[in-house]
């Protein structure tokens, strides 16, 4: 017993709610609408994130009508959409792109970069390196309603009468600078700017607070090697953001000068109605340079936080230490790295130089080594794991396999030669679907079931997830595989019709297939979304530390206050992967308990980490294996 | 416990700085991405051809010699800060503020000189480019003038000492930052035209 006074920290769990809740004072608007507590401020970026992907989904429902029910009378659709519902009872052609801009600006920044890392940096981060909250709450609160300023104007961009920006999510110019082309690029590209610009800023903030913090608030032992992945991922995921997110504002800031007071970066020789406009001088490439050097890095902005949340389930639910640490703290580097030098094989087809577009290629081709480094350590963890498969773990497992799918195929497009027959074609839409979007939305599922627990203590229903996972992974297959058939066959993206063009009069039926399934997997989120809110109030009440985990968010009580830890900030003595130690009592040591408690397990080298010595400072002890 | 035995393990304190100081760095590596996206851009425009060249005004020179000055008062207030001289911290804080404007209406009578040429925001994009750097410049040196008064507001109230350093460190950094950040445009413009 001598040797249990020094861990205060255990004691942590025996403080029950009521203590913790007297901790923070403030009313309803400060802890939670104006909260500077980083655990709100996450669920803050949660709900906005599921409201978003709701409508997200619900964007691509409608325009997977049109596309594998041509025929189809739409008049039913009149009271939501209104005008945009011809007298023939048709999609407007105008406003299927812009549903099409619409769904990819949401799901890409909205839902998979704010709802994703806004979320799980904000939440997990703190928590896992032991920190009380963020460097600077308030820049954190700051961060989320930047957010919802962006979210307001872009949302009420849906609603105007010329419609939303509809030059597609990457806003090409000459067609988003110039108002006379489109509708889309009028009032709805002028709000699309406004909101981007406010997201930025809400991105950059959240990014500088997350590096602050991950290098500068850690608990005593938190050393770098002793971090779980999630952090080294959203570590990772906040420097390429703070590198490539002021790019993408230098690339808006000059599209706005073209818009708006008639400069001619982007545009040069256009002739409207046999009128050339004065705009002279400029190229729509810069803007394609400019905006793939963020767009590039953006799809790991999407894809590491997901890749982290993952590799902590996995290695969780495995009852496995996570295979190869440092491999896929190396590889995530790698790939941060990679991410900035090969945004030009998003243009392969704009007449580059054959020889740079080999490089490019060169480049691209070499994401395939670190992502495969991941894969691989992914299998080997599950590898004669003791796995529990529970909703956040198959979400896990459906991660890695998007992630298989959906990345050999990139090494087809990654060719400039091969690119040029599958360059804008629904080859392409599956490609990144099912690598980024659906990977980075299955990540952000399994984060939700994992650690619902801990953000609302109490548990979602298993069977639902169960049913909810299925489902999903299930149609999202069905999505996307025929999708490749359709892109070899060439049929190109965003086209409205391909019924009034002989050559693309086929795949009717896969057409049709498509829509049914995306229908079916967009009804089956209505699932997790009862499940996580029924959850919410009347779920099971979570245990402390409901999957055996060893990190450090678990040590905190069932519902943390502002400030996480009653009393004193555990200290980290191991590294989080603990699981299944040979010789351990319990599979999991979590990453509190010193060495010292556990000489059953350690190994060799781990005995001389041990250092003991009399609180009076009298000399060191030798204490013997003997714990209660 | 009659012993009263305690084991300490080896936890050490990991490496931390000065958050918000952090931050700031982060923020400067922000402000760099932004304009070295420009001068890429400009680089990569320049070279399709279709480039008007102009000469740049003369008043740039004027206005980097401001600035570098600046730059030295600013280091000046803040080794006076150190050294608890606070009646010299003061006087250089706020000639370093004073120059701060003085750069500021320096570049818009720049602007000035450019329109005299002919030279105007719209038009070839040469010259948009150097509107659009300088500008963005200008609007972080707002923001540093800004920083520079809340600097100078707690140095009249004897809140900037030796002890009291981060604030004043911190806008020297951020001030500095700038300076060297209009020196690289400067030459960067003066040897691309």
């Amino acid at each position: 017993m001598a040797t249990t006074d020094i861990h205060l920290h255990q004691d942590v769990h025996h403080h029950d709610d009521h203590e913790e809740h007297e901790h923070h004072e403030g009313n309803f608007w400060t802890t939670y609408i104006f909260s500077q507590d980083h655990k709100i401020i996450a669920k803050q970026f949660l709900i906005t994130g599921i409201f978003w992907a709701l409508l997200g989904g619900t964007l691509s429902v409608i325009f997977r009508l049109q596309l594998g029910f041509p025929d189809m009378n739409l008049d039913w659709l009149k009271p939501v959409l209104g005008g945009w519902i011809t007298p023939e009872g048709k999609l407007d052609p105008e406003f299927y792109l812009a549903l099409v801009t619409m769904h990819g600006t949401i799901m890409v920044f909205f839902v998979l970069t704010a709802g994703l890392s806004g979320t799980f940096s904000n939440f997990l981060i703190p928590l896992q390196i032991g920190a009380r909250d963020m460097a600077s709450g308030f820049m954190n609160m700051l961060s989320y309603w930047f957010f919802f300023i962006s979210s307001v104007i872009m949302f009420v961009s849906l609603f105007l009468e010329t419609g939303p920006a509809g030059g597609g999510w990457t806003v090409y110019p000459p067609l988003s600078a110039l108002p006379q082309a489109i509708k889309g690029s009028g009032l709805g590209m002028t709000l699309w700017l406004v909101a981007m610009a406010f997201f930025i800023a809400s991105s950059l903030l959240g990014s500088i607070n997350y590096i602050t913090t991950v290098i500068n608030m850690r608990t005593k032992g938190m050393s770098f090697t002793r971090m779980p992945l999630t952090i080294w991922a959203f570590f990772f995921t906040a420097i390429i953001g703070v590198l490539s997110f002021p790019v993408l504002f230098a690339a808006a800031l000059l599209l706005i000068f073209d818009r708006s007071f008639g400069t001619s970066f982007y545009l040069s020789d256009i002739y409207i109605g046999g009128e050339a406009l004065a705009h002279d001088g400029g190229s729509p490439i810069l803007f394609q340079h400019l905006f793939w050097f963020l767009g590039h890095p953006e799809v790991y902005i999407v894809l590491l936080p997901a890749l982290g949340l993952s590799s902590e389930i996995i290695a969780t639910n495995s009852r496995k230490p996570i295979f190869g640490y440092k491999a896929m703290i190396g590889s995530m580097l790698f790939i941060a790295i990679l991410s900035f030098i090969v945004w030009a094989h998003h243009m392969f087809v704009t007449g580059m130089n054959p020889f740079l577009g080999s490089i490019f290629m060169l480049l691209t081709l070499i994401i395939a080594v670190p992502s495969a480094v991941k894969i691989f350590n992914y299998v080997t963890t599950l590898w004669k794991g003791n796995i529990h498969f529970t909703p956040g773990m198959l979400f896990s497992i459906g991660l890695v396999s998007f992630f298989l799918t959906g990345g050999i195929t990139g090494i087809f497009l990654g060719n400039s030669a091969i690119d040029i027959q599958l360059h804008d074609t629904y080859f392409v839409v599956a490609h990144f679907h099912l690598v980024m979007g659906s990977a980075s939305f299955f990540g952000m599922m399994a984060g939700v079931y994992h650690w619902f627990p801990k953000m609302f203590g109490r548990m979602m229903n298993p069977t639902l997830g169960y049913i909810h996972f299925w489902l999903t992974f299930v149609g999202v297959y069905m999505v996307f595989f025929p999708m490749h058939y359709i892109g070899i066959a060439g049929f190109p993206r965003r086209y409205y019709s391909w019924t009034n063009f002989e050559t693309f009069n086929g795949f009717t039926d896969l057409n049709m297939l498509v829509s049914i399934a995306a229908i079916l997997t967009l009804a089956s989120q209505f699932i997790f979304l009862f499940n996580f809110f029924y959850s919410m109030f009347r779920g099971r009440l979570a245990p402390i530390n409901p999957w055996d985990s060893t990190t450090l968010e678990w040590t905190t009580p069932r519902n943390p206050g502002h400030g996480n830890w009653v009393g004193e900030i555990p200290s980290v003595y191991r590294w989080p992967y603990d699981y299944s130690k040979p010789g351990a009592k319990e599979d999991y040591i979590p990453q509190h308990i010193p060495y010292s408690e556990t000489p059953e397990s350690n190994l060799p080298h781990e005995n001389d980490l041990i250092k003991l010595e009399s609180s009076n400072g009298s000399g060191a002890i030798v204490v013997e294996g003997d714990k209660h | 416990m009659a012993a009263e035995i305690r084991i300490v393990e080896e936890a050490k304190k990991p490496l931390g700085m000065n958050p918000k100081k952090f931050a700031l760095w982060i923020f400067m590596v922000s402000v760099t991405m932004i304009f070295a996206a420009w001068t890429s851009a400009y680089l990569v425009r320049r070279a399709d051809g279709n480039w008007a060249v102009f000469e740049l005004p003369q008043l740039f020179w004027i206005t980097s010699v401001i600035i570098v000055i600046s730059s030295g008062t600013m280091h000046w207030a803040y080794l006076a800060a150190k050294r608890d001289n606070l009646e010299q911290t003061k006087l250089a804080i706020s000639i370093t503020t004073l120059l701060g404007v003085a750069f500021l209406i320096g570049q818009f009578m720049a602007w000035n000189e450019l329109v005299r040429e002919s030279v105007y925001f719209v038009g070839n994009p040469s010259g948009s480019f150097v509107y659009v750097i300088s500008g963005v410049h200008g609007l972080h040196i707002v923001g540093g003038v800004v920083f520079l008064l809340i600097v100078l507001v707690a140095a009249f109230r004897y809140k900037v000492h030796s002890k009291k350093l981060s604030q004043i460190e911190m806008c020297a950094t951020y001030w500095h930052f700038l300076d060297g950040l209009w020196l690289y445009l400067f030459v960067f413009l003066l040897l691309n035209r």
